[in-house]
């Protein structure tokens, strides 16, 4: 085996991204303190030291102008790489993402594209505010011409960034924050990929399936731990990883299998992309399911106040009880 | 689908290039209009009409490789950059050989081999997307720059504060050009801006000079454009160019431009950019046939586009589908 050291999501991000400066000299990173200060989570730690401020660029502040200079850069041939310090922040930059990155593409018959890379961390349980704890992936789901990947441990981090930032089309690349320093996986030291698109079967199993993406795979698979240890149960856990494109495959093949599945996100319940794939499943489905597709997700409220912040959050609990309803229904 | 053998732009000399450009852009806007009128021309379309003298010396003045970003108010920018007009045409009138296929419309022009870098309808989105074409610029020593065009109005959006600082910020090789019309749609700028004038009087905010430039005058433009380019070129940053003009029409189809005071029309009306500078012309001994000749052709080669473009069939219904994603479809699920 090769180097082999074990990292969190964060070194896993900051691995990718030095790779992704040192393969391809169109690539530039650039976001509000990214450069000499290494970025509010430390992401870019280290990287205006080896590459300079040509190409990890600290910007003023303006979330529209970062994501409207990363078009125009990527139309002209680069790959930028733009963060976005909270993704609440990213309400500023709508008109960019949805109505120019996405539409590049479209509007001039595929002669222009804008490949660029959107990262934002995302997601609650660190004790910070609304805005700076929301899950608005839908938001985007809901944009054709945007990709939109999860990762949720170091592997999937460093290969899917890799990819994302190989990708003719633009992607929002959305990064659990309660995860980044949460724990460690084996990560390679050379540039793998992990291909966009693809979910990931956790876990086998065959009496429920349980769906989760980024965060929200902390708790699926503690849950899906205590649905076997205590109630028998043998769950499957598919982490999609990729919500556009969606890996309807897998998710089909799994729940045709299981019958059953639990669709957990810690997005507000109403229009979130869980329904999008209870959806799929019943429309592809429909006639394997013993149950109802059951969502775990946050309430249909702004994101709460700190002290309200573990109560407002799906938890493991949620999520054993939704899948014991499920295989009893 | 250019059907003309001769190329649209004929002249060598520059005084008669500038005039022939100009000329270009009045009689294809006018046929627009009754194409409009006619029922031809489909969805919305912004003239320019009166506005031609700052995309022509602009056109005039551009490398070939430098770009262009336009507003919806774009089929001016888009001919100067040397686009035929027949493809122009059909994509207005939506057709299939239209320079967007007949997908995009008046809105979406856009052409890669001119620099065309789009034609865009949310109000300030283009100067942040100029702005980063710029740094790509920059970054790569190219020498291209990104000539930006806008209106007064969108000197009011955070957008193009936010680009004007960027580009200061870094020394980008940017050209803003506000065509300042005086109007927004119906509203006058200056009953909704803190200033005078709405994007020379905020230059200083970015350290930028203060330039305002008779945007009815097309030498005095040529000379500004050639001016600020090369200085960009030559890594010195960005400018803001603040050009006076007038739409000569409403603000867009259908629009009668009544909140407009006779007056204030009537006087524009005098500064029409095209006849002052062909008076000029002939003072400076330019032949009357010269002239005549310049009208006479472009005039043919309009009526020719526009048989070209109506005798263009309708795009297929797929192409609504096209183009989504990098695999060329809309329906990308794994
Ligand atoms: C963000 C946004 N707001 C509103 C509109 C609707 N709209 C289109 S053009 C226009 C007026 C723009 O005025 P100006 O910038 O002066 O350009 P002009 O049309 O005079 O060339 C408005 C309000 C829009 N397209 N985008
Ligand atoms: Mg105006």
């Amino acid at each position: 085996m090769p180097d082999m050291a074990k990292l969190t999501i964060a070194q896993a991000l900051n691995q990718a991204l030095e790779a992704a400066l040192m393969e391809d000299s169109a690539v530039v990173i650039l976001g509000e303190d990214v450069g000499k200060d290494g970025g509010v989570f430390r992401i870019t730690d280290g990287l205006f030291e080896k590459f300079g401020g040509d190409r990890v660029i600290d910007t003023p502040l303006a979330e529209s102008g970062i994501v409207g200079t990363s078009v125009g850069l990527a139309m002209a041939g680069m790959k930028p790489v733009a963060e976005i310090q909270f993704f609440g922040f990213i309400y500023e930059t709508m008109d960019q993402i949805a109505s120019q990155a996405a539409r590049v593409r479209f509007r001039s018959l595929g002669r222009y594209s804008a490949p660029m890379v959107i990262r934002a961390p995302f997601g609650g349980g660190v004790k910070a505010p609304e805005i700076h704890s929301d899950s608005l992936e839908a938001l985007f789901t809901h944009t054709p011409g945007i990709k939109v990947v999860v990762p949720s441990n170091p592997y999937d981090a460093k290969g899917l960034l890799l990819s994302a930032i190989d990708d003719p089309d633009p992607v929002l690349f959305l990064e659990p924050m309660r995860l980044y320093r949460a724990f460690r996986d084996e990560v390679p030291e050379e540039a793998y990929r992990v291909p966009l698109g693809k979910a990931s079967v956790v876990r086998e199993g065959t009496d429920v399936t349980l769906i989760g993406w980024g965060p929200s795979m902390a708790l699926v698979l503690a849950a899906a731990d205590e649905l076997v240890a205590q109630y028998d149960i043998a769950p499957e856990v598919v982490d999609l990883r990729t919500l556009t494109p969606l890996d309807e495959e897998t998710i089909v093949t799994s729940v045709q299998k299981t019958q059953r599945a639990v669709v957990v996100h810690e997005a507000v319940r109403t229009s979130g992309f869980g329904g999008e794939i209870a959806a799929l499943i019943q429309e592809k489905a429909f006639l394997y399911l013993e149950a109802p597709v059951l969502r775990v997700t946050g309430y249909d409220t702004p994101y709460p106040m700190t002290m309200f912040e573990d109560l407002w959050l799906p938890d493991t609990s949620q999520v054993v009880t939704a899948a014991l309803s499920s295989v009893r229904f | 689908m250019t059907q003309t053998t001769t190329p649209q732009l004929v002249e060598t000399d520059v005084r008669l290039r500038l005039f022939e450009r100009m000329v270009i852009l009045r009689r294809f806007e006018k046929r627009v209009y009754d194409l409009f009128l006619q029922g031809f021309v489909k969805g919305t379309s912004h003239l320019s009409i009166g506005q031609e003298a700052i995309a022509a010396g602009f056109g005039e003045a551009m490398r070939s490789d430098d770009w262009t970003f336009a507003t919806y108010r774009g089929h001016a920018h888009t001919l100067s950059r040397g686009v035929d007009m027949a493809p122009v045409m059909a994509e207005l009138m939506g057709r299939a050989g239209g320079l967007m296929a007949g997908k995009g419309g008046s809105m979406h022009l856009t052409s890669v081999e001119h620099g065309m870098m789009g034609s865009y309808a949310i109000v300030g989105a283009h100067l942040p997307i100029a702005v980063g074409a710029a740094f790509s610029a920059k970054y790569r020593k190219s020498g291209q720059v990104a000539v930006c065009f806008f209106g007064d109005g969108t000197t009011n959006i955070g957008a193009f504060h936010e680009a004007l600082n960027f580009a200061a910020v870094y020394r980008l090789p940017v050209v803003f050009v506000c065509e300042n019309n005086l109007y927004m749609e119906y509203t006058a700028i200056h009953d909704v801006t803190a200033v005078e004038h709405p994007a020379a009087d905020r230059a200083a905010a970015y350290g930028l000079e203060r330039i305002i430039v008779d945007g009815n005058d097309v030498s005095e433009m040529y000379r500004i454009a050639q001016a600020r380019l090369t200085r960009a070129r030559d890594g010195y940053g960005p400018s803001l160019i603040e050009a006076l003009t007038y739409r000569h029409n409403g603000h867009s189809r259908a629009d009668p431009g009544k909140y407009r005071p006779d007056a204030e029309v009537a006087a524009w009306m005098e500064r029409d950019p095209i006849p002052a500078y062909r008076e000029r012309l002939e003072r400076e001994g330019v032949t009357t046939q010269a002239l005549d000749a310049i009208e006479e052709r472009v005039s043919i080669a309009v009526d020719r586009a526009t048989e070209s473009a109506k005798a263009s069939p309708p795009p297929p219904a797929e192409a609504a589908y096209r183009d989504v994603w990098s695999d060329g479809g809309w329906q990308w699920r794994s």
